[in-house]
């Protein structure tokens, strides 16, 4: 009986050490599993950059070819989708952040009336679905009968992309110390003076974040661009359109190549940050 | 009604002045006004103006040839109800497992960057952040291959008979993934699964970590940790998550496109193919008024539920 018992003990604690060492790490394991989820895409994207399709869709492994990578533009308005879509992007972004940063500044350090009437008018839009705010602002312009094209969608991204702004702005400029300014004027700074080298650049990171996020939102959004483009193609557009009439090798290709662009940027960004602070 | 087109910043106001401590009182008392009026004029003239615009337009009857024209026309409501509550059903259900996904999904991924990932975390968070640079079409689309009917993935699914399980429950249909419900869930979570984990990481990290050794130094358990101290603290992640995850996958009409069947159609796709193929306005219009009211009163309700009103 007691040597069963023992043999039984010992065959059964490795397993429990496994159990054990798999309860410990369990968290690991799931979040390594989410951000494997969250990567695999990208990593097909990378992968079938270097495929030769054989019919008109790239779903299909066939054969490694750098063709697409040699030539990115060979696709017929492509390149001319992005460009636009990059142009769009650069003056969502000023529009939206000159608005919103105003706006912020407006609710972080004054009391003034309607205030809440402001603050709702500034969150109903990011608590809609875009596809509603999509069709109403087309409705909009419908009714005005004004002709569908850049300036629709110029107008539909900056007004998607303020309350955003308003939002990363604010909560960088609550957060500053206002004694900072009086300082400053104490020490005879004039109001521009005070503004242009205590306040802005102690709000400049939530401006930055807040104008990075409208570059983002604006380059790819598709839902509020489908309804106001008219015939007018962003590069979301051009891909949309290509997963009807056949996706080129070269989608892949701008997708991998800004997915690196961005990450490179990152990391550039952050060295530079650390040796900027090993300096000081 | 040409002007409204272009209601160009009114004399931008000095930011300047904000400071200026020698002005009248008057003149400052209206600063915040100043500061307010382009960015505020613009949400009326293209967020606010164009609501009302819509909800006249779910009152008119007619058509593109003889034009429309306002008559209080309120069947318009419940003709679409009665045709479409099936894609309105489909995508509150699709919405809210995708969401129960992401949170299930995500909430070990946010736990991790906080508390375990140490010199790695900053190299995570990018790893999270960074696939967002590519379009999100383009990544939508690779699940088409990684899905494929012939692929790895769907092959895997068949050997461990997992798609036979999910064909009884009706979650798949015969042994493919795509062009079933499976596979816009799926690509729903996928897009939207960000911006659940980072309100969560946010209200994560500022957990002091402290309180994890409190707990376990009064003879919690791991588990007890967790559901009396650490989940109630990252409530406030939890709820921005969900409804950042909820609000666009429920209008969301991409992934049913691109990864469904004509079975799996939301009511995004309803609103865009009546505006923007079928032409019938008021259809279309009183559909979003119907999917934007039904949104604001779930999300109102769960914000009331959930008590953290100072979120928002």
């Amino acid at each position: 009986m007691a040597v069963h018992e023992t043999t039984r003990a010992t065959a059964v604690r490795p397993p429990n050490r496994a159990l054990r060492w798999l309860r410990r790490h369990i968290v690991t394991i799931a979040g390594l599993g989410t951000l494997g989820y969250l990567i695999l895409p990208n990593l097909v994207v990378m992968v079938f950059s270097f495929n030769k399709p054989n019919g008109r869709f790239n779903y299909q492994w066939t054969r490694f070819s750098t063709d697409a990578w040699t030539d990115p533009c060979g696709v017929a308005d492509m390149c001319g989708s992005l460009g636009l879509s990059l142009e769009i992007a650069v003056w969502a972004t000023v529009g939206a952040t000159v608005l919103g940063t105003m706006i912020a500044f407006a609710l972080a350090r004054y009391r003034f009336r309607a205030r809440g009437g402001v603050g709702t008018l500034i969150f109903l839009p990011m608590a809609m679905p875009e596809v509603v705010m999509a069709a109403s602002l087309a409705t909009l312009f419908l009714n005005m009968g004004i002709q569908f094209g850049f300036w629709t969608i110029l107008i539909a991204h900056i007004t998607f992309c303020l309350s955003f702004v308003v939002t990363a702005v604010k909560a960088r400029v609550m957060s500053m110390d206002p004694r900072l300014e009086q300082a400053a004027q104490d020490l005879y700074a004039t109001p521009v003076q005070t503004f242009l080298r205590v306040t802005l650049p102690i709000a400049a990171p939530g401006i930055a974040a807040g104008a990075l996020l409208s570059f983002a939102l604006s380059f790819d959004d598709f839902i509020i661009t489908n309804f106001n483009a008219g015939s007018t193609v962003t590069f979301p557009m051009f891909v949309w359109g290509s997963a009807q009439r056949g996706t080129p090798v070269q989608i892949n290709v701008i997708g991998t190549a800004m997915f690196l662009v961005a990450v490179l940027c990152v990391f550039v960004g952050r060295t530079a940050g650390k040796k900027r602070r090993q300096r000081s | 009604m040409t002007t409204t087109e272009t209601p160009a910043p009114p004399e931008r106001p000095d930011t300047a002045d904000s400071l200026e401590i020698r002005t009248t009182p008057v003149r400052k008392r209206l600063i915040p006004y100043w500061l307010l009026l382009p960015g505020i004029l613009w949400l009326i003239v293209f967020f606010a103006a164009p609501l009302v615009y819509q909800a006249s337009t779910s009152l008119q009857t007619g058509s593109l040839e003889e034009g429309f024209k306002v008559t209080w026309h309120v069947a318009t409501y419940w003709d679409a109800l009665a045709e479409y509550w099936p894609q309105f059903v489909r995508s509150v259900a699709y919405a809210a497992v995708a969401t129960v996904l992401c949170l299930a999904l995500g909430y070990p991924l946010a736990y991790l960057i906080a508390f375990k990932a140490g010199r790695w975390r900053n190299v995570v968070m990018i790893l999270v952040i960074a696939p967002f640079f590519t379009s999100f079409l383009i990544r939508t689309l690779a699940w088409k291959t990684i899905l494929a009917d012939g692929g790895p993935v769907v092959g895997a699914l068949n050997h461990l008979h997992v798609l036979d399980v999910t064909s009884a429950l009706g979650i798949t249909e015969g042994h493919r993934v795509l062009a079933t419900p499976l596979a816009v869930v799926c690509g729903l979570t996928y897009n939207f699964l960000p911006f659940m984990v980072l309100p969560l990481y946010t209200s994560l990290e500022r957990i002091d970590p402290r309180l994890h050794e409190a707990a376990g130094d009064l003879y919690a358990r791991p588990a007890t940790t967790f559901r009396r101290v650490t989940f109630p603290l990252s409530m406030p992640g939890v709820v921005a998550g969900t409804l950042l995850t909820f609000i666009p996958a429920a209008g969301d009409y991409i992934n049913a496109e691109l990864l469904g069947s004509t079975d799996q159609k939301m009511i995004g796709n309803v609103i865009q193919s009546q505006f923007l193929r079928v032409l019938d306005y008021p259809t279309a219009a009183a559909l979003s008024f119907i999917l934007m009211a039904a949104i604001l009163a779930m999300v109102t309700l769960y914000i009331r539920k959930s008590g953290t009103e100072d979120l928002v």
